[in-house]
């Protein structure tokens, strides 16, 4: 991936890796229970305890190294549903075209018409907050959008010459889509899923904020903004590390998201004849238009 | 050499940023008042950044290592950005190849014209600015009416639009003209009007136009001297008439075989090989790894120019080995099959096609006999492509007849039967799109077997494939790279292989070589006549190209707006054509100074 040679890219990573890091291996790292009652609310930070205690005098530091795994594991899964489910979606309806472009295209306008926070709180205040649930609430929300990307980026392909050439051979269209279209639409995805990624975390952590996530006493990082909010004064750690942690991995992954789309400009530069003059070591191939007079 | 010089470039090297790859190579070179100078080359060869930097401009990640470009005894390298901006516009202009880009869409013409005219000479009145602009229009061969000033570019002819691109250039009676392929985009006979004024404008005003081209025929219809670049090195610079008439570079020798010519069926000789890459500084004559003559001191050191007559300088140590004079074999079997041929292959009978509801092709009948090849040939819009397209079942918008081998053929591909997908097989325009980028070569050989009716096993495939690869002559090596690692003519390569492969009666080529430099055009016709030859494949050779024909076809169709205006043997129709319109085509082609004489 040549995204991660780019010094955006580098940046990028080295603000989120760590991030999901502590998210993963914070349980193991975690100095005491997170569910303990070690001290007196709101306690501040001491030597024993780096980042004082929470409301209920639970140890912040340790609620902080377990409250990431389930976010991330959330967030990730939501975002790999949405993409998978967008992607079949946009790239069937930019392929296939007419009827069914309409159909798919028109029904996901309404489901984008929904404030789409509020169409995550409704389906979890009908059926309740369970984990699948949000998972696929927030794979719903994504779904529209990743499939308008998709769209876009097939609509574009499908014009090239190799895919008319494999309608003209008569392959199956399934195969058309999952052998021509797809792989040639990665870029535009690869940053799509970057953005959706880190709009999961906050959305998944705006729902934890509102107690339709995960469900105390479990740590969180989105629940324990909430716990803890009305005693920031007194220790504002417990509210503060969550929000930091997933700032810094919402900005490493935009960050690295970016780098992919840019990289992906050079990366497509192939496909057409004016690729990006310069910037490549020889003058591209193309350097003579694909002109319709005097090639003489 | 007449007058003053206008233009001098010494010792110019213009290089990569990052590699120090060299694009342009120690090129030195005089323009004389009047004058104007051909600068030649194929793709990659430096031309284009050699043009630019005539402005003093090079493109984002080249920078100018050494060397000077005095206008006017003005140098232009060493003027700061002030100083260039004002000394661009009406010092030196600049035409592009393209002047719907050039021209900004939201303005009028001649809002645009004034713009420039505004910008570089201050302080006339507004009667004498309108007057100019009136004087330079006609210059241009335009006039200067309400209706033209008051259009928007869009509004205008392609050609129409590159004369309103050369009046803004012209517009401050600038001393230098650099124009990159400004007639690339325009057909024949719009071509050569737009010549016809570049030179009026040339000899009328003074000063000196580069015109960059990789049309040798442009070239020596227009030019007065013409210089000829190879792998960022000048090779040779001379008078246009001994050049190209009597080459003294073995590269020039072998692009002038290249050429396809209108005037005289003769055999296309392709050069074998690539062009260089950039390269830091080379102690060799890039040229040698191509060269039929190439001995050991051609890679010992850079070859110098080498004086072949007076103002005609040719950058090779073994000119005097050279076969100088064009004579070039004519070609074997010009008629490879009957006129009349059993049952054709191909018959299209009363074909009317239409984009929704736009009607672009009009009752067109056609048939080609097996093992025979028709070039359809027209100009841009005539509804050539269209009509290829409805034969192979990519554009299903028609009514009439197609039929393979006498049974009909269905409107789309999709509702056609396997083998008759197989049998007629699409060679597209572009290899740049053609091919899927996340494919090997290999893999996109084998695409259609996979999906053949024959259900060929694994082994079967590979055989295939390697067999394939051999015959349009991509070595092993090749197999497993991708699209991206190839060179056009490569691509194209692989693109004729993927129709190949399935074995198929007819063989439909869109403009296949019109991306391509003549020398791997050559190669790619060769390939073709080869082909078509061994296998008894039929041929539909769509193209622009007239001089192309002759080499490729047995029968011609002439299309215009949709319609067959005339249809024959390629040498009787060539030759004496029977229509007005064809006639023109035919004359208004570019034809080359000294090739084939007599031929």
């Amino acid at each position: 991936m040549s995204a991660a040679r780019t010094r955006r890219g580098m940046i990028g990573l080295a603000l989120a890796i760590p991030v999901v890091l502590v998210a993963l291996l914070g349980p193991y790292a975690a100095p005491k229970s997170p569910t303990a009652f070690v001290g007196a609310p709101f306690a501040p930070h001491n030597s024993d305890a780096l980042l004082g205690m929470d409301g209920l005098g639970r140890d912040a530091l340790s609620r902080v190294l377990w409250g990431g795994r389930e976010i991330l594991a959330l967030a990730t899964l939501a975002t790999v549903i949405g993409i998978a489910v967008g992607t079949a979606l946009g790239v069937t309806a930019g392929y296939v075209r007419g009827g069914v472009d309409e159909g798919i295209m028109r029904t996901l306008d309404v489901a984008l018409a929904f404030p789409q926070i509020i169409l995550a709180l409704l389906l979890v205040s009908i059926v309740g907050p369970k984990l699948w649930l949000v998972c696929l609430a927030v794979a719903a929300i994504h779904a529209p959008q990743v499939a308008r990307v998709a769209r876009a980026a097939t609509l574009r392909t499908a014009e090239l010459d190799f895919v008319k050439y494999a309608d003209a051979f008569g392959i199956p269209r399934r195969r058309v889509m999952a052998g021509e279209i797809a792989p040639n639409i990665i870029s535009p995805l690869m940053v799509e899923t970057g953005l959706r990624l880190t709009y999961s975390i906050a959305i998944i952590a705006s729902l934890s904020f509102l107690g339709f996530g995960l469900q105390p006493p479990a740590a969180d990082w989105g629940l324990m903004v909430n716990e803890n909010r009305i005693g920031i004064q007194q220790n504002p750690w417990p509210v503060v590390a969550p929000i930091l942690l997933i700032a810094i991995i919402t900005v490493g992954v935009n960050m690295f998201s970016d780098a992919v789309a840019r990289s992906a400009l050079g990366i497509e530069a192939p496909i057409g004849p004016a690729g990006l003059l310069g910037t490549d070591d020889a003058p591209a191939p193309g350097e003579e238009a694909v002109g319709e007079a005097g090639a003489v | 050499m007449t007058g003053d010089t206008v233009l001098r470039v010494e010792n110019l090297v213009v290089e990569v940023a990052r590699s120090e790859g060299r694009v342009v190579d120690d090129v030195s070179l005089t323009l004389a008042n009047g004058e104007v100078l051909g600068l030649a080359g194929e793709s990659g060869c430096g031309k284009t950044t050699l043009s630019l930097a005539l402005l003093g401009y090079t493109r984002r990640g080249l920078r100018v290592r050494s060397g000077r470009v005095r206008v006017d005894d003005r140098s232009l390298l060493e003027m700061d950005e002030g100083e260039l901006e004002r000394a661009r516009g009406s010092l030196v202009t600049y035409v592009p190849q393209d002047p719907a880009a050039a021209l900004n869409p939201a303005l009028r013409v001649g809002k645009q014209l004034e713009e420039v005219l505004t910008f570089h000479t201050r302080g006339q009145d507004a009667e004498a600015r309108r007057a100019h602009v009136a004087q330079v229009l006609g210059d241009v061969d335009l006039s200067a009416n309400d209706r033209l000033l008051r259009s928007y570019p869009h509004q205008l002819s392609g050609g129409q639009q590159q004369r309103i691109a050369i009046a803004m250039a012209i517009v401050n009676r600038p001393r230098l003209i650099v124009m990159d392929e400004p007639t690339t985009g325009l057909d024949v006979t719009t071509q050569a009007h737009v010549l016809q004024t570049i030179r009026d404008i040339c000899r009328i005003h003074g000063g000196g136009v580069v015109y960059v081209t990789h049309d040798l025929a442009v070239v020596s219809s227009l030019a007065i001297r013409i210089a000829v670049m190879y792998g960022g090195r000048l090779v040779e610079i001379g008078p246009v008439d001994d050049v190209l008439g009597r080459p003294s570079h073995p590269y020039v020798r072998g692009l002038m075989l290249a050429v396809p010519d209108i005037d005289g069926r003769r055999r296309l000789t392709g050069i074998p090989g690539q062009a260089p890459e950039p390269r830091r500084r080379a102690d060799e004559c890039l040229y040698a790894p191509r060269c039929p003559l190439a001995v050991d001191a051609c890679r010992a050191q850079a070859p110098p120019p080498v004086a072949v007559a007076e103002g005609h300088s040719a950058w090779c140590i073994r000119v005097g080995e050279v076969e100088r004079g064009a004579a070039p074999e004519a070609a074997s079997a010009a008629a490879s099959t009957p006129p009349d041929a059993a049952t054709p292959l191909l018959l299209v009978e009363g074909l009317d096609a239409r984009y929704g509801a736009r009607p672009v092709v009009h009752g067109v009948s056609v048939s080609i006999a097996p093992g025979a090849s028709l070039a359809l040939v027209g100009q841009s819009g005539s509804g050539k492509t269209t009509l290829a397209r409805c034969i192979a079942g990519l554009h299903p918008e028609w009514t009439g007849a197609i039929s393979l081998d006498g049974a009909a053929v269905s409107h789309a591909a999709r509702g056609r039967p396997q083998e008759v997908r197989e049998a007629i097989q699409y060679v597209f325009q572009n290899p740049y799109a053609s091919l899927n980028p996340r494919r090997t070569v290999s893999e996109s050989v084998a695409q259609p077997l996979r999906y053949a009716a024959s259900r060929p096993g694994r082994a079967e495939i590979e055989r295939r494939v390697d067999d394939v690869l051999g015959r349009v002559a991509l070595s092993a090596a090749m197999k497993d790279r991708f699209p991206h690692e190839l060179s056009g003519g490569q691509r194209q390569r692989v693109a004729i292989a993927r129709a190949l492969i399935v074995e198929p009666r007819l063989l439909v080529c869109d403009e296949v070589t019109s991306a391509l430099d003549v020398s791997v055009q050559a190669v790619i016709i060769e390939l073709l006549d080869v082909l078509r030859r061994e296998r008894d494949l039929s041929l539909l050779f769509v193209t622009h190209n007239l001089a192309l024909v002759r080499s490729v076809a047995d029968d011609i169709a002439v299309i215009r707006d949709g319609r067959i205006i005339e249809q024959g043997r390629v040498g009787a129709v060539l030759d004496a054509p029977a229509t007005e319109e064809t006639r023109t085509l035919v004359a208004n082609v570019p034809r080359l100074a000294g090739a084939a004489p007599g031929g």
